[in-house]
């Protein structure tokens, strides 16, 4: 018997049948203005194709809209193993997804609001996003309901077993509704690894994510000099830079490499200046996936200051053929609040997508 | 007798032979022999030394692997196998893009298949081979005029291969010039073949990509922007996997030249520009071209293949050795280049595969020059009425150049499809089957969402392009109508849907039965 966890936000997708471009803080709004619910529609359809497999599985839910209702509607053998309040809220996905965290799938309806929320649970089991919200940028999502119940049914039956860390990433809505993008990342789930399924699916290389991360890390760490300093900026990328260099990092923060040794972790824009001063110092960066943001979302602490004095010769930028295949041939974006600044990190530049393997990006302002 | 209904052109009726046959070594059942030799003589066996003969390193101390079974199991094994295939006797190919799939005439395999060729031996002497080398010669001739080049070589024996020989005289060259540590890097553009940059990664140079811009075209900002002295050479297709020609390649080709670099280009399918353009007049240094693919010999699996490499005089003397020579009497073998210190020495052994050079001999001489000029333009004809015709369905578009014509192929997406049915090109691949159709799934590298890449060169009658269109316009309705059909088609194939999650792992991959029993068992 394999457990599956379903977490259903049941106002995810409220607002952008209404124009409102998210549902975060806006959801009695949106309802004022007519939005129908429909994350429950779209979490059925993908948990009917598990119908095939029910009497094999135990579906462990939170009470009510959150997942209980309809997973009993749909028959499924059930186990509510969080009660939510009589209002749904934030706290609720919070606390399923950490009572569920030994399920061996989580199954969430939702956007990447909701995906912000699993990841905040701090939970390690491996996930899939029914696509049901305004919003989905984050690769944790399947292309669709039907795709990510396909995929739940093929890696419940032990097919598709390998996994990946794949990115949660969100745009704040508030700017967004004034029509400017500010993307950021919030941290990583672990997926099944099949590329037919997901957000951000078919990748320009034939091996897979992880291997491409692997071989860019091994092309980076050959060419880091010796008693240099090297800050090492977030993302996955760059993680497994660190990981290969036997260090661990800040997931979210910048950390400072110098000769195989971590010399600070998680610095701040001061602690950065500050180091500045003591010697050379290269930076080494990943674009945020989605719009493509080197810097100026998630990493503040590299300030036009920083950048000026680091300059555009000394910044390392590595990314994977997938996510550069997603800008499908936009510039990478640099947004350091100084205009002088982004006009001389722009232009082209060579990032790195492999062993010895590079691949020229327009650097460029929104 | 009733009559087969053919009203409809989409071929409803087809089943492919289905059954799992496994793989020869699982048949293997100890002791079972394809034929008992029966013990030598007495006399024999005291006049001769056997395998003793051998030195004591060469002797085997086990047995070979090999599988051990009977002959007609044997034979049924193979026979059924070729039953399950979609090859190009069975099936209409335009779905493998990029490959050029045409039809290989039946007459040229059985001139390769001639005693007078088959019976000869690579070792010979070259007095008693003047017939197949004469055809060399002149093949080598042919492909000259039709590139331009100076001189060609038949030796490397794929188009990857191809490519690892032009990697080999560019680093040749700059070896000769003492900057082949300073020249070490390759530009070559994302919708190139992933080939045009494993191969001259494999021979140790640094490859830097180039994105297309806005049209298609290799972005030529970029390209000034990546020229320096590290740079070795401009490896590239024209037109790339998408179509799209690129208008602009003098360019490139001349800024390169002023930079100091060489140029190579990837003539594997050169199928629409036969008798229009040639490589040395845009000003390429190399060029290499698939026998197997725009000459007819047969492609891929039904290969052997060559990757045929033609150079500028310059570049002639580090070709693989050794090259084909004609004193006005004799053909010989001359391998001054294999003593030459920065040259290739070899590619692989021997001077190509001799029965693939005789075929496409036979077929550059079965068309003529205008014969040639004639494939190109029906090439390019049969794909521009496939793209109109395509280009009407809601479902399909091109990205780039909107509108404009494509040469001899077409990288298409169906991502409206998708879209409005959750049904991709991956699930239209597995559907096409069903009918009896081959639909390629390889579009690395994959920038197009969900794409098609159509190439129906110029053999197909214009009855085979209409089966083939209507078949996809059959599919694409079936898409909205039924989307849950293709959650497990193909139906009437060898298998089913299969799980391909590992295929993206090296780590789980076995390459050989050997890797698979060390790996698996």
């Amino acid at each position: 018997m394999k457990t599956v966890g379903l977490i259903v936000n049941p106002i995810a997708g409220l607002g952008g049948s209404v124009g409102l471009k998210g549902t975060d803080g806006v959801a009695e709004e949106a309802i004022r203005r007519g939005a129908e619910p429909r994350a429950a529609a779209r979490t059925a359809v993908a948990l009917k194709r598990l119908l095939p497999i029910k009497d094999e599985l135990r579906l462990l839910c939170p009470s009510g809209e959150m997942g209980e209702r309809l997973a009993r509607e749909l028959g499924f053998d059930i186990e509510v193993v969080y009660v939510c309040g009589d209002k749904t809220s934030q706290r609720d996905t919070l606390g399923a997804a950490r009572a569920m965290a030994g399920a061996d799938l989580l199954l969430f309806a939702g956007g990447d609001g909701t995906a912000r929320d699993i990841v905040s649970a701090g939970i390690s089991c491996t996930v899939i996003g029914i696509p049901a919200g305004v919003k989905i940028h984050s690769p944790v999502y399947a292309t669709r309901p039907e795709r990510a119940g396909e995929l739940a049914l093929r890696f419940l039956q032990g097919g598709c077993c390998h996994t990946r860390e794949a990115e949660v990433v969100d745009i704040d809505e508030a700017s967004y509704r004034d029509g400017r993008v500010c993307t950021s990342l919030y941290g990583y789930l672990k997926v099944p690894d099949d590329r037919d399924f997901l957000q951000h699916g078919k990748a320009p290389s034939p091996v897979g994510e992880r291997a491409e991360q692997e071989s860019i890390a091994a092309e980076m760490m050959g060419r880091m000099r010796e008693d240099v300093y090297y800050l090492i900026g977030p993302g996955s990328t760059t993680r497994t830079l660190m990981d290969r260099l036997g260090l661990t990092n800040t997931l979210l923060g910048v950390d400072l490499v110098c000769t195989r040794t971590l010399v600070q972790a998680d610095l701040s824009e001061r602690d950065i200046l500050r180091r500045l001063e003591e010697r050379e110092t290269h930076l080494v960066l990943t674009p945020t996936g989605g719009q493509g943001y080197l810097l100026g979302r998630g990493n503040q602490q590299l300030s036009a200051q920083v950048l000026g004095k680091i300059g555009k010769e000394r910044l390392h930028i590595l990314a994977t053929r997938e996510k550069l295949f997603y800008l499908e041939g936009r510039p990478l974006l640099v947004d350091t609040g100084d205009a002088e600044t982004d006009r001389m990190l722009s232009g082209y530049a060579r990032v790195i997508v492999g062993f010895m393997e590079e691949q020229m990006c327009r650097i460029g302002g929104e | 007798m009733k009559k087969i209904d053919r009203s409809s052109k989409v071929r409803t009726g087809f089943h492919q032979a289905k059954w799992d046959e496994p793989v020869i070594f699982e048949l293997t059942r100890p002791g079972e022999r394809g034929i008992l030799v029966g013990k030598a003589g007495q006399k024999v066996v005291s006049s001769v030394q056997g395998t003793k003969a051998l030195p004591a390193f060469l002797q085997r101390k086990t047995a070979p692997a090999l599988p051990e079974i009977s002959q007609p199991r044997v034979l049924r094994h193979y026979a059924r196998l070729a039953q399950e295939t979609l090859g190009a006797d069975v099936n209409i190919e335009i779905g493998q893009g990029t490959c050029t799939v045409k039809y290989s005439p039946k007459v040229n395999d059985q001139l390769a298949n001639l005693p007078q060729l088959r019976e000869l031996h690579p070792l010979q002497d070259e007095s008693t081979c003047q017939g197949i080398m004469e055809i060399m010669y002149q093949t080598n001739q042919y492909m000259c005029e039709i590139s331009g080049m100076d001189r060609f070589s038949f030796q490397p024996s794929g188009g990857s291969q191809g490519v690892l020989a032009m990697a080999s005289l560019v680093y040749s060259h700059f070896k000769a010039l003492g900057e082949e540590q300073q020249r070490n890097e390759i530009i070559t553009t994302i919708y190139s073949h992933p080939s045009d940059a494993a191969a001259p990664h494999v021979k140790g140079f640094k490859i830097i990509y180039l994105h297309p811009d806005k049209d298609g075209y290799p972005d030529y900002e970029a390209f000034k922007a990546a020229v320096g002295e590290h740079t070795a050479a401009f490896f590239v297709a024209n037109p790339e996997d998408t179509g799209v020609y690129n208008k602009n390649v003098l360019k490139f080709t001349q800024l390169m030249h002023e930079k100091g670099g060489l140029c190579a280009y990837d003539q594997a399918n050169a199928n629409g520009l036969l008798g229009v353009t040639r490589a040395r007049d845009a000003g390429f240094d190399m060029c290499f071209f698939n026998l197997h693919k725009t000459f007819s010999t047969p492609h891929g699996c039904g290969g052997p293949a060559c990757g045929a490499i033609g150079c500028a005089q310059f570049l002639e003397k580090f070709l693989p050795a050794p090259l084909l020579q004609f004193d006005g009497e004799k053909y010989y073998y001359d391998y001054e280049t294999a003593s030459n210190a920065d040259g290739i020495g070899k590619i692989r052994q021997f001077n190509g595969v001799a029965p693939v050079i005789l075929k496409a001999y036979a077929w550059i001489r079965s068309m003529g020059p205008d014969g040639l000029y004639q494939v190109a333009k029906t090439a390019v004809l049969n794909n521009n009425y496939l793209f109109k015709k395509l280009m009407e369905l809601h479902c399909v578009d091109a990205p780039y150049i909107p509108g404009k014509q494509r040469i001899e192929q077409c990288r298409y997406t169906i991502e409206t499809l998708f879209k409005e049915t959750g049904v991709g090109t991956a699930d239209i691949q597995r559907r096409m089957m069903d009918f009896g159709l081959h639909y390629w799934t390889s579009h690395h590298p994959y920038y197009v969402p969900e794409p098609i890449t159509l190439e129906p060169t110029e053999t197909p009658s214009k009855e085979d392009i209409d089966e083939y269109i209507e078949t996809l316009k059959y599919i694409f309705d079936e898409a909205y109508q039924n989307p849950g059909l293709f959650q497990n088609a193909p139906y009437r194939s060898v298998c089913h849907r299969l799980d391909e999650s590992n295929m993206d792992d090296p780590a789980q991959w076995a390459v050989t039965w050997r890797c698979y029993l060390k790996k698996f068992r």
